[in-house]
């Protein structure tokens, strides 16, 4: 299964919308995405406007490829479940977000054996066939915890006079 | 060490308020948790459903609200003034986002201890509520060394 993720804030057309097309040519795979409020609504996708924490986790778990906007919910679950994800920034100037800043993220995180940027639509369906045939359990897991001096600085903070 | 019981004689553990919108901010607040081990704990998110992962603590809702309106944003500030007054924690902690911002800057007006860490999302500059929080944080914090400033935020670790 393939699980489609665009965050709790807004919807993103330009992704569901390319994703669809997708679907419908690749029946053999099955998709489940949570849209957002108020946008597209697919096709050739099983879809949910909004998912809760433990459904998000469910589908997380239950996915080979994870396919989404670069919000940092998606990554920190996606490293810490080794998944392979397809990242797609949000761009301001379609009105895809209040600031560009998820193409900042993206650089910060591209680096990452698991993820894939695409930054250029038309180069989505190419980078879902490469990442399906990718074996994520290859790589590392992210550490599960909060780096030990950021964990130990807010102790401290919170137990001092 | 984050295992170890409370050291140095308090007489009660710190009751603490961790406060988020839902998404990547609660994701991120999440992974601070065993900072405050054996403490006193309660979690606020502009989501209802994210009870369901912090099913062992004292959960409330509050209104979501984002820049692009305004009024929203007046009702989520009430509701978070009025949580503090319920909830009476001795510190705050937020990563985020509008609800944060409210939630430490009244906290810190009714003089308690107040810990902003500032989204992994933002890399090249802080976050809106980020920028402003600097007068309301006592600890005041950024996940990117390259953002840290003599004058804050500081860097300590990121939870990635």
């Amino acid at each position: 299964m393939i699980f489609v993720t665009v965050g709790t804030q807004l919807p993103f057309d330009r992704l569901i919308k390319r994703l669809d097309k997708w679907a419908e040519a690749h029946p053999e795979h099955e998709v489940f995405a949570q849209i957002g409020e108020g946008g597209f609504k697919p096709k050739f996708i099983k879809f949910k406007e909004k998912i809760g924490p433990i459904e998000f986790a469910r589908h997380f778990d239950q996915a080979e490829l994870i396919v989404a906007h670069v919000g940092m919910g998606t990554i920190i679950a996606g490293l810490e479940n080794s998944k392979s994800m397809v990242l797609v920034p949000r761009k301001s100037g379609l009105g895809e977000h209040r600031s560009d800043h998820q193409l900042d993220t993206a650089r910060k995180f591209e680096h990452f054996d698991l993820i894939s940027i695409v930054e250029d639509i038309n180069l989505l369906d190419e980078a879902i066939e490469a990442s399906l045939k990718r074996d994520a359990n290859v790589f590392d897991k992210a550490p599960l915890q909060a780096s030990p001096e950021l964990i130990e600085g807010i102790r401290s903070f919170v137990l001092s006079d | 060490m984050v295992n170890q019981s409370l050291e140095g004689g308090l007489s009660k553990a710190p009751k603490v308020l961790l406060l988020s919108s839902s998404g990547g901010h609660w994701t991120q607040m999440l992974r601070l948790l065993p900072a405050f081990e054996s403490m006193n704990m309660t979690f606020a998110c502009t989501d209802e459903k994210y009870r369901e992962t912090v099913p062992e603590y004292p959960f409330y809702s509050i209104p979501d609200a984002s820049m692009d309106s305004k009024l929203m944003l007046v009702w989520q500030a009430i509701k978070v003034f009025f949580l503090l007054l319920r909830v009476k924690p001795d510190v705050v902690v937020s990563t985020g986002a509008s609800s944060g911002f409210f939630a430490l800057l009244f906290a810190k007006k009714m003089g308690k201890k107040t810990i902003w860490l500032d989204s992994l999302a933002n890399v090249d500059k802080l976050s809106l509520s980020g920028s402003r929080i600097a007068p309301y944080a006592d600890m005041y914090l950024t996940q990117w060394p390259h953002l840290a400033k003599p004058e804050g935020p500081k860097y300590l670790g990121a939870v990635l």
